[in-house]
C-alpha cells in the first residue's frame, strides 16, 4: 500500500471541482436548488408573479413610476429593519422590539430635531445612538445572562412602547420640519445622479467580481470562468439601468405644478446597507463568525469564537438599523406618533426576512432576503390597496403569504436533510 | 498488502526521542485521586493507543494534556523540555491538538469554512478566501483524502467519516506536532472507520505523534504502534503493539495485570481505595 506523502495538489486529482463555462454554472445552481438550497428563489419568483398579476388587475394604477418610486418609499423602513433583523435571525435568536426601537430613535432624533432645534445631523446620530444603546441592553442580557430572547425582547417591546408615550407625550406627536430629514424618505436624486450611482455601482461590482476572478487564478484555484463573470455583471447593469430609466421618467401628475422624476433618495441608503452589510457577513472573519454561531454555537466556541460578543454585536447591529428606520418612519410620516413603529411594522419586517429565504432556526440568510421578502410586502399591501380591497383582506393575504413562505423554507430544509444539505 | 499496524511494528526499533513525556502526574477532583503518578509517552511519527476501561481515567489524563484541568503534579515534558500546560491556548500554542468525540463542525458552512472556523486567514481585513481554499486543498490532499466531492459542500451534506476526517484535518493544519483522537471510530460503519484509521495512520507517518484513544481493541492492533493501558488511575503498561497480544491487553485493562507485563500487587495495594472509586 502505498502512503503518499506529497502536499502538492495536482489539479486533476485534488477533491476540488473544477468548473468552468455558463452551462456548467447553470447546472451547478440548478443541482443546489433541486437539493433545497433555494436561497431567495422563492420570493423572486413570488415578486415576479404578484407584480404581473398586479399589473394585469390595474394597468394604470399599478404600474407607472409613480407608484414604483411610491412602494420603494413605503417599503424602506422595514426592509432596514429587516436588514437589522437578518443578523439576529442568523444567530437562531429573535428581536421582537425592533418595531418600537424604530420608533424609540425616531422620536429621540425628532425631539432634539423639533423640540431643541439641533442641527439634523446631530439628531440623526443620536437617534442611531440610542437605537445601539437598546441594542446593547438586549445584547448583554441575552449573551451574558443567557436569557432567551424571545423573552427580553418581548420585555423591550412593552418597554419601549412606553418609553416612546414618555417621550411625547400622551395623545400628542413630534411633527419632523427639517427639510434635509423630509427629503431622505419623500424626494428624488436629479436624473443624472441616478445615472451616476448605477454607473459607479456597477464599476464596482465589476471591479471585485474580476478581483476575485483573477485572485483565484492566481493562487490556482478553479475559477469561473469569465463568461459568467461578464454575464453577471451584464444583467446587473441591465437590470438597474433598466430600473433607472423607468424612474426618470416625469411622473408628476400635474407638471405645470412641480416635477417629479429621478431615483427616491432613499434608495441610496438602502443600496449603501445592501452592500455594506453583504460585505460583512460575506468578506469578514466577523461575518464568518456570525454564521458559525448560529450553525452550531458549540463548536464556534471551541473554535476559540467569543459566541458572547458575536450575539452582542448582532443586536447591537439589529437595533442600530431600526433606529435608522426609525428616521425613515419619521420623514416619510412628517413626525413620530406613539404608533410610530407599532402596530405590525415589527411582524411585516420579520415576515420580509422569512419571505425572503432567512431560516429562523438561524445560520443560514443573506441581507438581500431583506430586500426581496420587503418588496413582496409592501407590493401585496400596495397592490390591494389599489383593488380597493378592505384592511381585512389585506391582513389575511398577507398572512397567507408569510405561511407558504415559511413552508417554503421548511419543505427546503427537508428536502435539503433528505439530499445531505442543510 | 500488509496492515499498516504491522508495517510499523515491523521496523527497526531504535526509539526516537518522546514528543511528550509525562512523568509521574498526579490529578484529584476532591477526595477522588484521578491519576496516581502515571508516566505516559508519546512518539513522533507513531500512534499510541490510549486504553482503559470507564473510569480508568483516559479523559482526565487528556484533558490534562490539552490544558483543560492542569495536572496537580508531577513533570510535563514537550520535546525534551519542561513546559506548563495550564489552558488550552498553551497547548495549542505548543502544537497540541484535540479532536473530541462529539465533532465540533458546523454544519451550516462549507469544508473550507470549517477548516479555518476561528483562525480564518484575512487580507486586508478581508477573508482571503483563496488562500484559504488552496491551503485546505493542500492539506486534505497531503493527507490523501479523496472520498469528498468539493471542498465548497457544505458539512452537513458529508458522511459520518468524512466529517470525522475533517475535524482530523483541521487538526493538523496549524503545524501541530500531537493530535490527540478521542474515540474517532466510535460512531462510525465498517468502511468509515477503515478509511479514518488509514486517516490516523497517515498522520504518524507524516511524522505526527498520534494519540488515539479508542475502546475497540480491533482498531487499536490495526493501526497503533504502542498500546498504554491505564488501570484505576495508573499506568499499567506502556508496551508495543507487537509485543502483546489481544488477551494479553484485555487483561491489563480488565485486571491491571498480564504476564511480566502490568501492576505489581504492591502497585495495586498503594493505589488505595479511593483509585477504585468510578469517575
Amino acid at each position: 500500500m502505498s502512503i503518499p506523502t506529497s502536499t502538492r495538489v495536482e489539479p486533476q486529482q485534488g477533491p476540488v471541482v473544477a468548473h468552468s463555462g455558463v452551462r456548467a454554472t447553470m447546472a451547478e445552481y440548478l443541482e443546489r436548488v433541486r437539493g433545497g438550497d433555494v436561497g431567495s428563489l422563492p420570493a423572486l419568483l413570488g415578486l415576479v408573479v404578484l407584480v404581473a398579476v398586479f399589473s394585469a388587475l390595474r394597468p394604470e394604477q399599478f404600474t407607472n413610476a409613480f407608484n414604483l418610486a411610491n412602494l420603494i418609499n413605503q417599503s424602506a423602513a422595514v426592509i432596514v429593519i429587516a436588514m437589522g433583523l437578518v443578523f439576529v435571525l442568523l444567530l437562531g435568536e429573535i428581536d421582537l422590539s425592533a418595531g418600537f426601537t424604530a420608533g424609540t430613535g425616531g422620536a429621540v432624533m425628532a425631539i432634539l430635531l423639533t423640540r431643541q432645534e439641533r442641527p439634523w445631523w446631530l439628531a440623526v446620530v443620536a437617534g442611531v445612538l440610542t437605537g445601539a444603546v437598546i441594542g446593547i441592553f438586549i445584547g448583554l442580557l441575552v449573551a451574558r445572562l443567557g436569557i432567551p430572547s424571545f423573552v427580553v425582547t418581548l420585555a423591550a417591546f412593552l418597554g419601549l412602547q412606553g418609553v416612546l408615550l414618555e417621550l411625547i407625550g400622551e395623545g400628542g406627536s413630534i411633527p419632523v420640519r427639517d427639510d434635509n430629514l423630509l427629503a431622505l424618505n419623500n424626494d428624488t436624486l436629479p436624473v443624472w445622479l441616478g445615472w451616476a450611482m448605477v454607473v459607479a455601482v456597477v464599476a464596482t461590482y465589476a471591479f471585485v467580481s474580476l478581483r476575485k476572478a483573477q485572485r483565484r487564478r492566481q493562487t490556482g484555484l478553479a475559477s469561473t470562468s469569465m463568461q459568467v463573470v461578464v454575464a453577471k455583471i451584464v444583467v446587473l447593469a441591465l437590470l438597474l439601468g433598466l430600473a433607472t430609466a423607468y424612474l426618470s421618467q416625469e411622473r408628476s401628475r400635474n407638471v405645470a405644478l412641480t416635477s417629479i422624476k429621478g431615483v427616491p433618495i432613499v434608495v441610496v441608503l438602502l443600496v449603501g446597507l445592501l452592500v455594506g452589510l453583504n460585505f460583512v457577513l460575506g468578506r469578514t472573519a466577523f461575518g464568518r463568525h456570525v454564521y458559525a454561531v448560529g450553525g452550531n454555537a458549540e463548536a464556534a466556541r471551541r473554535a476559540g469564537i467569543n459566541v458572547q460578543r458575536v450575539k452582542l454585536a448582532c443586536f447591537v447591529i439589529s437595533s442600530s438599523l431600526a433606529a435608522v428606520a426609525g428616521l425613515l418612519l419619521a420623514s416619510r410620516d412628517n413626525g413620530i406618533t406613539p404608533s410610530t413603529g407599532g402596530a405590525s411594522t415589527l411582524l411585516y419586517a420579520v415576515g420580509a426576512a422569512v419571505i425572503g429565504g432567512t431560516s429562523l432556526f438561524g445560520g443560514k440568510g443573506k441581507v438581500m432576503d431583506a430586500v426581496v421578502g420587503g418588496l413582496v410586502i409592501a407590493v401585496i399591501i400596495n397592490g390591494m390597496g389599489l383593488l380597493n380591497q378592505p384592511s381585512s383582506v389585506v391582513f389575511m393575504v398577507t398572512g397567507a403569504v408569510l405561511l407558504v413562505a415559511a413552508s417554503v423554507d421548511a419543505l427546503s430544509r427537508k428536502r435539503a436533510a433528505a439530499t445531505g444539505r442543510v | 498488502m500488509t496492515t499498516p499496524g504491522t508495517a510499523a511494528a515491523n521496523r527497526p526499533a531504535p526509539d526516537p526521542e518522546p514528543l511528550l513525556s509525562l512523568r509521574g502526574v498526579d490529578k484529584s477532583f476532591g477526595a477522588v485521586h484521578v491519576l496516581q503518578g502515571v508516566d505516559f509517552d508519546a512518539y513522533p511519527g507513531q500512534v499510541t493507543a490510549l486504553v482503559g476501561d470507564n473510569g480508568a481515567g483516559k479523559s482526565t489524563l487528556i484533558k490534562g494534556i490539552a490544558g483543560i484541568h492542569a495536572f496537580d503534579g508531577g513533570e510535563y515534558l514537550f520535546d525534551g523540555a519542561a513546559v506548563a500546560v495550564h489552558n488550552p491556548k498553551q497547548a495549542n500554542a505548543l502544537g497540541i491538538e484535540v479532536v473530541y468525540q462529539d465533532l465540533a463542525l458546523c454544519d451550516n458552512l462549507d469544508i473550507v469554512h470549517n477548516l479555518f472556523l476561528g483562525r480564518e486567514l484575512t487580507r486586508r481585513g478581508r477573508l482571503d478566501e483563496a488562500e484559504m481554499e488552496k491551503r485546505a486543498a493542500e492539506t486534505l490532499a497531503g493527507l490523501s483524502v479523496r472520498t469528498v466531492k468539493s471542498i465548497r459542500q457544505t458539512v452537513s451534506s458529508l458522511s459520518g467519516g468524512q466529517r470525522q476526517t475533517v475535524a482530523i484535518a483541521r487538526s493538523v493544519l496549524w503545524n501541530s506536532k500531537l493530535v490527540i483522537l478521542d474515540e474517532p471510530t466510535a460512531a462510525l460503519g465498517v468502511a468509515q472507520t477503515e478509511q479514518v484509521l488509514k486517516l490516523v495512520r497517515r498522520l504518524a507517518d507524516k511524522g505526527l505523534a498520534v494519540v488515539l484513544i479508542s475502546h475497540n481493541l480491533n482498531d487499536v492492533f490495526e493501526v497503533a504502534d504502542r498500546i498504554s493501558v491505564l488501570y484505576l488511575g495508573r499506568m499499567a503498561a506502556q508496551v508495543r503493539a507487537s509485543e502483546v497480544t489481544r488477551n494479553q491487553v484485555v487483561e491489563l485493562i480488565t485486571a491491571g495485570r498480564s504476564g511480566e507485563h502490568g501492576l505489581t500487587a504492591a502497585d495495586k495495594l498503594a493505589a488505595g481505595p479511593a483509585a477504585t472509586e468510578e469517575r
